[in-house]
């Protein structure tokens, strides 16, 4: 019999895990190949469970709709392994693996060592921006200056998907930002790279709210003088 | 549909997707979306919010097929995962379900009212063969795995419902996916054939 976290693979298999208890056995999962091997074997198992419950076809215009809604979105084909390999040699082989396997399916645990604190950080961003990304329940918000889109999930949680921007001149950062009507809250920094790129945003987003972009002398600032460059419509 | 799809796997289907290419979408759709769209009317009892996390599931598909891995899942089993997670969400918010009374429908019972005549020869094999296992289950175990998965309870609610402590579920749930998957495993081994979501 197995006890304890292992257990709840199956109840992770079937969506049967509270929130909290998924979040736990997400993070187990990163360092627990048992667990990685039961998960997928069971997975197989739901996917009976699905077939089992196959009935009427769905209505014919359904496909068109679902492709007519990918078309609006534009392809963003979000480069995770390279953002990975970017960020992950500093935090050891194990904690890479982990990380890339986590991503099979959309699930984003790691565990990493203690001692890296900034990385940390940055993967711990990372992983929740690819988990709004990859969440079903998450609506795209179209930008009214630059090129790309917002992605907002049901809790508030955003990822802005850049196309074109350059990037930040030496000496400079580019800074996020959300304005709850006037007042504008700092919500991260980041170096922009070219292409496609995908950052995050510290703090939740509201109905109404609007995400912009400024750039900033290098460490960023608490109040902005600058006009953004990069704008969303209101959330 | 253009030709060149046919032929291909699920999972370099998934493989185009990431590229953004649509027709390999469709041809996702047209492989997985009947028995995705089965699984949400029977998780949400409701064509139009089935639809509604069909749609969603494909557009995450859509947006996060670069970072599938095969090695993981089969394609087939990632998309139904996403479309059934969607599902159970949006379940969840639901007031309605949450007053009818549990335990009274069984997959059995399911197979026998509705019986759809124009699905394909394997898609009505595999039923069979998967509703035969469920019947062999102990019911306790049977029953909280369809309350689980078709019925988007979560173990805690579950526990609540039935009035048994969490850790019995976890244990239920646990032993009862594990005996099906051996059930499921001996019966492909009786000489039937193997379906595979490529045909």
């Amino acid at each position: 019999m197995e006890t304890g976290i292992h257990q709840l693979t199956a109840g992770y298999a079937l969506d049967a895990l509270d929130a909290d208890e998924r979040w736990a056995y997400e993070t187990h999962l990163a360092d627990c190949e048992r667990c990685r091997e039961e998960l997928t074997s069971f997975w197989e198992t739901t996917e009976a469970l699905a077939v089992a419950a196959s009935g009427p076809a769905p209505n014919p215009e359904l496909r068109g709709r679902i492709l007519a809604a990918a078309r609006a979105e534009r392809q963003v084909v979000v480069p995770l392994e390279s953002r990975r390999r970017r960020i992950v040699p500093a935090l050891g082989a194990a904690a890479a693996i982990a990380a890339v396997l986590a991503l099979a399916v959309g699930l984003w645990a790691t565990q990493l060592s203690g001692d890296l604190d900034d990385a940390r950080l940055a993967l711990e961003r990372e992983r929740q921006a690819a988990a709004v990304l990859a969440d079903p329940g998450a609506r795209t918000v179209a930008l009214e200056a630059g090129d790309g889109r917002l992605v907002v999930d049901d809790g508030g949680r955003a990822v802005l998907v850049l196309d074109g921007l350059d990037p930040a001149p030496t000496g400079k950062t580019y800074e996020l930002w959300i304005f709850e009507g006037e007042n504008a809250s700092p919500a991260g920094l980041f170096p922009g790279q070219d292409g496609l790129d995908w950052v995050g945003l510290e703090g939740t987003v509201n109905t109404g709210d609007v995400v912009a972009v400024t750039i900033e002398e290098a460490g960023g600032v608490e109040v902005s003088a600058n006009d953004p460059i990069v704008a969303s419509a209101p959330v | 549909m253009r030709k060149q799809h046919a032929h291909l796997s699920d999972e370099a289907l998934v493989a185009q997707v990431a590229r953004g290419d649509e027709g390999a979408l469709a041809e996702l759709y047209d492989r997985v979306g009947r028995i995705a769209y089965g699984l949400a009317v029977r998780v949400l009892r409701d064509d139009r919010l089935a639809e509604d996390a069909v749609q969603e599931g494909f557009l995450a598909v859509w947006r996060s097929a670069a970072s599938f891995r095969a090695e993981r899942a089969k394609a087939s089993t990632w998309i139904l995962t996403l479309v059934h997670r969607r599902a159970v969400d949006l379940v969840r918010r639901e007031e309605r379900r949450r007053t009818e009374p549990l335990g009274e429908e069984t997959i059995a019972a399911q197979g026998q009212v509705s019986e759809p005549t124009d699905e394909a020869a394997w898609l009505r094999f595999e039923r069979e063969r998967v509703q035969e296992a469920l019947r062999q289950l102990p019911d306790v175990q049977r029953e909280a795995l369809e309350l689980a998965y078709y019925g988007g309870f979560s173990q805690s609610e579950l526990a609540k419902r039935l009035g048994v402590p969490l850790g019995t579920i976890k244990s239920r749930m646990f032993s009862g996916l594990a005996r099906l998957r051996e059930l499921l495993d001996e019966s492909s081994q009786e000489g039937s054939w193997k379906p595979e979501f490529t045909s």
